[in-house]
């Protein structure tokens, strides 16, 4: 059996964790292992989508001190009951809190983790693990020599199941008491501070509309979230360029010192598209450029390349999407 | 306050890499190295810790002879001391294997510590995984991707971030703290600090001298491929009145790549 941690945020499950579903039982049909998925804490209001996306049974981890997260606490719950069901693999989506969390689990077990999985292959029975290091510049692929298999799959790489909910018959719950039984010191959440505007994040954004040094300004954003708000599960995306001049929050930039993103596209406004860029956001699905320098290496990569003035094709570019979005 | 920062040798984020050709690793050959980028983010605010509360710097790397020129830079921007965990095993891929080394010695030269700090990530490796593997190790608290980090006598606030907001953590000391961009800006080396980190002596300790156990020696992954990604093909290159533009990345977002 897999096991496939089930993160949630605010009561709802998150997308990549049901990607990390998706994919991993995709995978397992293979091998004719089940999934099965692991949920911490007591406000889940829905699993439905677990059962969708390939879960044959929910383990359900309650108890008191679980429903905020810790990764201290987290790792020893998912530890101990690891140590019952003995799973043959632990998958996590590679989140802010799956890549928190899985590396303490790895300790705690003493085997190895793949960080950041983007290709699962099941080569003669045995299962490959391919990633990109050296910030995408390469790709690795590896087998791991200890059990259970630990990895965090990347958001928004692999496809979710599209079945309809009235298909599928729901799986089984197990619910499961753990008694706390680790008194070590913790790191507590005490509070979540937002963001101005609750923007969506770049690694959560199936678009990204990025600006670098070209925009300017950091008034001229504005132009982009203008765009932003006609193209839904859109992001503002940004280069270190434009960071760096105080245009935009830092939690925008992508790239080597950034984010890594792989959104079903990324339109990239006034950037070069450097070495240390390019690492952040090459593996989009589909790249559209515009750049006034012919010679930009951001062209390279682009499937669409645009010469010409951002400030003059933005606004064109607004009209024509809202009546394409308005048919 | 003491004060440890663990700092690794990585490629030039500038460099173009190249596979060996057994195609196991990269050819170092010819590669400008630094520290690993976030890991200044972490020196940095051990540095501003110290100047605000007195105590220690002490810099350490897990890795080759050849990472003293980076411990060396660490001392010329201000840290005390700095150490050298002596391992020749190419890069592996592995963040249990380095955790390892670094909690033992943890344990065996620096029980009274307040603070471990390290990048939230090494270029490369590209893991995420040391920080908090020690922290398990060593069964103290973790907060990783730090971009704000408050300490009040045994007590510290951290913001961390996550997807589209940032959690602000608790916690007690000592604990494992990873550094994100944004956290502070990291000085220059000094013509002083250069002069003055010439002078001071790096200790090294070869790894197999920390009494780690051998199962987290052993390697545990099998490297079967390291490749260059597939290459995208060219895509098209465009230059048309705005109006026109516009209208072309409508219909290819369209009909092309079917995104909208
Ligand atoms: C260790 C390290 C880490 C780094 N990490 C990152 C990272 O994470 N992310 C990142 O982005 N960078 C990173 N960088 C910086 C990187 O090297 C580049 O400096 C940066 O990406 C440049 O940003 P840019 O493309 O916006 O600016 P520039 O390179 O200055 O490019 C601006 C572009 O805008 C175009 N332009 C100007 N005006 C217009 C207009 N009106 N219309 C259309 N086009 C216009 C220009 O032709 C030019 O191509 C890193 C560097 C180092 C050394
Ligand atoms: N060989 C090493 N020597 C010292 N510190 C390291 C080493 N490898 C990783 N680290 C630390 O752990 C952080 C995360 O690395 P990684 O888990 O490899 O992504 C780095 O930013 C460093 O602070």
């Amino acid at each position: 059996m897999w096991l496939v941690f089930i993160e949630k945020r605010e009561g709802k499950i998150k997308k990549s964790s049901l990607e990390t579903l998706a994919e991993t039982s995709r995978r397992a049909e293979e091998l004719d292992l089940e999934v099965a998925a692991v949920v911490v804490g007591s406000s889940f209001e829905n699993l439905t989508p677990l059962w969708v996306q390939g879960a044959k049974k929910t383990y359900w981890l309650k108890g008191e001190d679980l429903e905020v997260y810790s990764p201290e606490i987290y790792a020893q719950v998912l530890y101990e009951l690891i140590q019952q069901i003995k799973p043959e693999a632990v998958f996590f989506a590679g989140t802010a809190l799956g890549r928190d969390l899985a590396p303490r689990l790895a300790a705690k077990l003493r085997v190895a983790l793949v960080s950041d999985c983007t290709r699962i292959i099941i080569s003669n029975g045995s299962l490959l693990f391919v990633r990109p290091v050296y910030a995408g510049k390469a790709l690795l692929t590896l087998k791991l020599k200890t059990k259970p298999f630990l990895a965090t799959l990347r958001p928004n790489v692999f496809p979710l199941k599209e079945i309809k909910d009235e298909n599928i018959a729901p799986g089984e719950i197990i619910e499961k008491t753990i008694g706390l039984n680790y008194n070590g010191p913790v790191a507590k959440v005490v509070e979540i501070v937002r963001e101005e505007g609750a923007e969506l994040d770049v690694t959560e954004a199936e678009v990204i509309i990025s600006g670098g040094r070209g925009m300017k300004a950091a008034e001229n954003f504005n132009l982009l979230r203008e765009l932003s708000t006609l193209i839904p599960r859109s992001a503002i995306g940004a280069s270190r360029a434009a960071v760096d001049s105080g245009w935009i929050g830092h939690q925008h930039q992508v790239g080597q010192t950034g984010k890594t993103v792989c959104p079903n596209l990324y339109l990239a406004f006034g950037i070069s598209g450097s070495i240390q860029h390019l690492a952040g956001m090459s593996g989009s699905k589909v790249i559209v450029a515009v750049n006034k320098d012919p010679e930009a290496p951001i062209f390279k990569v682009a499937d669409l390349g645009v010469v010409g003035d951002l400030f003059q094709i933005i606004p064109p570019l607004k009209e024509e999407l809202r009546k394409a979005l308005a048919e | 306050m003491n004060l440890l920062v663990f700092v690794k040798r990585v490629p030039d984020t500038e460099s173009k890499i190249r596979i060996a050709p057994d195609g196991q690793g990269i050819v170092e050959e010819g590669l400008n190295f630094i520290i690993s980028p976030y890991d200044e983010y972490a020196v940095e605010e051990a540095l501003r810790l110290r100047e605000a509360k007195g105590g220690k710097v002490t810099v350490v790397c897990v890795g080759k002879e050849e990472a003293l020129l980076i411990l060396r830079k660490c001392l010329a921007m201000g840290a005390d001391e700095a150490l050298l965990i002596k391992d020749s095993a190419p890069e592996s891929f592995e963040g249990l294997r380095v955790a390892a080394a670094i909690a033992s010695l943890v344990k065996q030269r620096f029980p009274n510590f307040d603070l471990l700090l390290f990048g939230k990530q090494s270029f490369g490796a590209d893991n995420a995984q040391v920080p908090a593997m020690v922290a398990e190790l060593l069964g103290i608290p973790q907060v990783n991707v730090v971009v704000k980090l408050i300490i009040e006598g045994r007590n510290g606030v951290a913001y961390r971030e996550i997807e589209g907001a940032l959690e602000k953590v608790v916690f007690s000391l000592p604990a494992v703290i990873s550094a994100q961009k944004g956290l502070n800006e990291p000085r220059y080396e000094t013509l002083k600090g250069i002069m003055a980190a010439k002078k001071k002596e790096i200790p090294i300790i070869p790894i197999d001298e920390l009494g780690i156990s051998e199962d987290f020696l052993t390697p545990k992954m099998e490297i079967i491929k390291l490749e260059m990604p597939p290459t995208k093909k060219a895509g098209r290159i465009i230059q048309l009145p705005p109006e026109e533009a516009a209208k072309e990345i409508v219909r290819f977002l369209r009909e092309e790549a079917k995104i909208i």
